[in-house]
């Protein structure tokens, strides 16, 4: 068995950079990330910027992504929007991640009746459909992006717990365990100094994919009027207008959603390939 | 197999202890009492509608009371009334609405697993060919297209553009006069487009899972065996690999359910389907509390039921379930 970081070095970071989707995903997610910090230098046009006069204007030089019903330039929309987005989609993913590797470990490490209620809690989760859970939730509240990122969060984390806990199940019982508890390790130590980065590489593919996930979930929302509430840009809202004007404006449909589409595919790509590089099996 | 039954349906009491659980906290634990939010979110509601809420819920009873008779209401079916003008209860609401959107998911699922048995198993026998690699960067593209925006490209090419299909509602205005070959025809134009996106969500995900298992089943010694012996790969791929490379897909289908359902608030709202995912939509909007909790709660039974019948078939395929000697 070798070390942690030399695993990272010698195994993981060759196998991930051999691998031209999970590559090209990275440049990608980087890409946007950029475009979302650096937006008021890349845009021409502000995205509250009104403009009577290029109301629903086809895209041209000077409006790429052309202008919505308002005379808003969609370019500088969708890069805002990729702000919002992409806010939404690390937090939610990593609260789901947090509760799920959390629980998970929990489950995993003291089994008997907490296990047992743990994994039940989860196949009750399992049974909602989930999006009509967060609209519940989020017709008691009141739409707010911080609503929006908790919420997803609160219902994306059960995959996670049982990919952690099925995992700690067998590292549980490995020699090393039982040689730290020899030596008179407290249970908290075990489980976060020597299981969880053992545990962690499940967690860390659940992170990537779940950015895309909470990405879709949050555009969704916003579509249909429960997420994010406009002048704010975000991708799923300027859809909205694109369902609305979509006998006369093609590309207020085409754009945003081909942000969300090259997004989630993005992390998609990455989060496999992370996957892959992990994988024991693939050892050579 | 009896023995089997009952305990799969013994195990779903906790499971619907649970699921009451969960959507009463999400009630109850909302910042506010849910009256006062419904007062300040819609003015329209008078103070009648109020008091009816109090009543429903007996907010003034301590939270286990509440939470008990709320229970024996739902087990008489007792849903509340509606919150908008018509002050319908909320199970005839739901009622008249479940059929369309049962059976559109019926008929999307049915869509679903049509393509992506066929489509896996083409990948897992021609493996690592370009077949296998178009069919790989069709499953991530499946994966990473949301589906509303899906429903609006098709709706700009076969509506707007080609002017081919009808994009909403399920009849053509006046259809009432039609002959029956004629309003079945419409209709089913009508559908085309709302079956499509609903079928696609899960579409990529099935086809891959589909692939694996075909794999996983190809890869096994029966399989050498059967080759051994000189069978043609026809029978050994359809005779021999395909049964058992189904079998999970059995619990695949209970498991795409909630999805299906939840989906169906998109695809009903955008082409303007009376279902119960439209309702949800409205009810969300226009905050009618007894309708969103109703199909909430209704939507987590079918998510139930579906996972029954999925093991329950699952059990009735695989004689080692049903028997009790555990499966692999």
């Amino acid at each position: 068995m070798i070390g942690h970081h030399s695993f990272f070095r010698a195994v993981f970071w060759p196998r991930l950079a051999h691998n031209r989707f999970a590559v090209a995903g990275a440049i990608v997610v980087a890409l946007m990330l950029a475009a979302a910090l650096l937006a008021p230098l890349i845009v021409r046009f502000g995205p509250y910027e009104l403009n009577a006069w290029a109301v629903l204007e086809p895209p041209s030089l000077k409006h790429w992504f052309g202008t919505d019903d308002l005379g808003r330039d969609v370019f500088s929309r969708i890069i805002y929007g990729a702000r919002i987005s992409l806010l939404v989609g690390f937090a939610a993913a990593g609260i789901g991640v947090l509760i799920g590797t959390i629980l998970g470990l929990v489950a995993g490490f003291y089994g008997g009746w907490i296990d047992n209620i743990l994994m039940r809690v989860v196949d009750i989760m399992f049974c909602f459909p989930t999006f009509f859970l967060i609209l519940a939730v989020i017709t008691f509240l009141r739409p707010s992006i911080w609503y929006i990122m908790i919420v997803i969060g609160l219902t994306g984390w059960m995959g996670v717990a049982r990919l952690v806990r099925a995992e700690t199940l067998s590292i549980r019982e490995m020699d090393y365990i039982m040689a730290a508890r020899c030596i008179g390790c407290s249970d908290r130590r075990i489980i976060f100094r020597h299981i969880l980065p053992n545990a962690v590489s499940p967690a860390l593919v659940a992170v990537t994919l779940g950015i895309s996930g909470a990405i879709l979930t949050e555009s969704a929302l916003s579509f249909l009027g429960i997420g994010v509430q406009p002048p704010t840009p975000s991708w799923g809202n300027i859809l909205t207008s694109g369902k609305d004007y979509i006998e006369f404006a093609w590309w207020l449909s085409l754009f945003p959603g081909g942000a969300i589409f090259i997004t989630v595919l993005s992390y998609n790509l990455l989060g496999e390939g992370i996957r892959d590089a992990l994988d024991p099996r693939l050892n050579r | 197999m009896a023995r089997y039954l009952l305990k799969r349906i013994l195990m779903l009491i906790p499971l619907m202890v649970g699921i009451t659980l969960i959507t009463f906290s999400v009630v109850h634990l909302a910042p506010g009492e849910p009256v006062e939010m419904q007062m300040a979110m819609n003015p329209k509601v008078g103070k009648e509608a109020r008091e009816r809420l109090r009543k429903y819920y007996g907010l003034d009873k301590p939270l286990h009371e509440q939470y008990f008779t709320w229970v024996g209401k739902l087990a008489r079916l007792d849903l509340g009334r509606s919150f908008s003008t018509d002050n319908r209860p909320v199970k005839d609401k739901i009622t008249e609405r479940l059929p369309i959107t049962l059976s559109l998911n019926i008929i999307a699922l049915v869509l679903e697993f049509g393509l992506a048995i066929p489509i896996g198993i083409l990948a897992a026998t021609h493996r690592d060919t370009w077949l296998d690699k178009g069919i790989t960067v069709f499953v991530f593209v499946g994966f990473a297209v949301p589906t509303f925006w899906l429903a609006l490209l098709l709706m700009y090419l076969f509506g707007v553009k080609l002017n081919w299909l009808p994009i909403s509602g399920l009849h053509t205005l006046g259809s009432d006069g039609y002959g029956v070959m004629r309003y079945i025809v419409d209709m089913a134009r009508h559908l085309c487009m709302p079956i499509l996106v609903a079928s696609f969500g899960s579409l990529a995900g099935l086809s891959r899972y589909m692939r694996s298992s075909m794999l996983n089943v190809i890869g096994q010694d029966y399989i050498t065996t059967a080759r051994a012996k000189g069978l043609s790969e026809r029978v050994v791929i359809y005779k021999h690999a395909l049964r058992n490379a189904l079998l999970p897909l059995i619990t695949q289908a209970g498991l795409a359910i909630p999805g299906l359902i939840g989906g169906s608030v998109i695809f009903e709202t955008i082409y303007s389907i009376p279902g119960m995912g439209q309702l949800f939509y409205q009810a969300v909007m226009s905050r009618d509390y007894p309708v969103v909790m109703g199909i909430v709660i209704i939507g987590a039974l079918l998510t139930l039921i579906g996972n029954l019948v999925a093991d329950v078939c699952y059990a009735l395929a695989d004689p080692r379930i049903r028997e009790g000697r555990g499966a692999q």
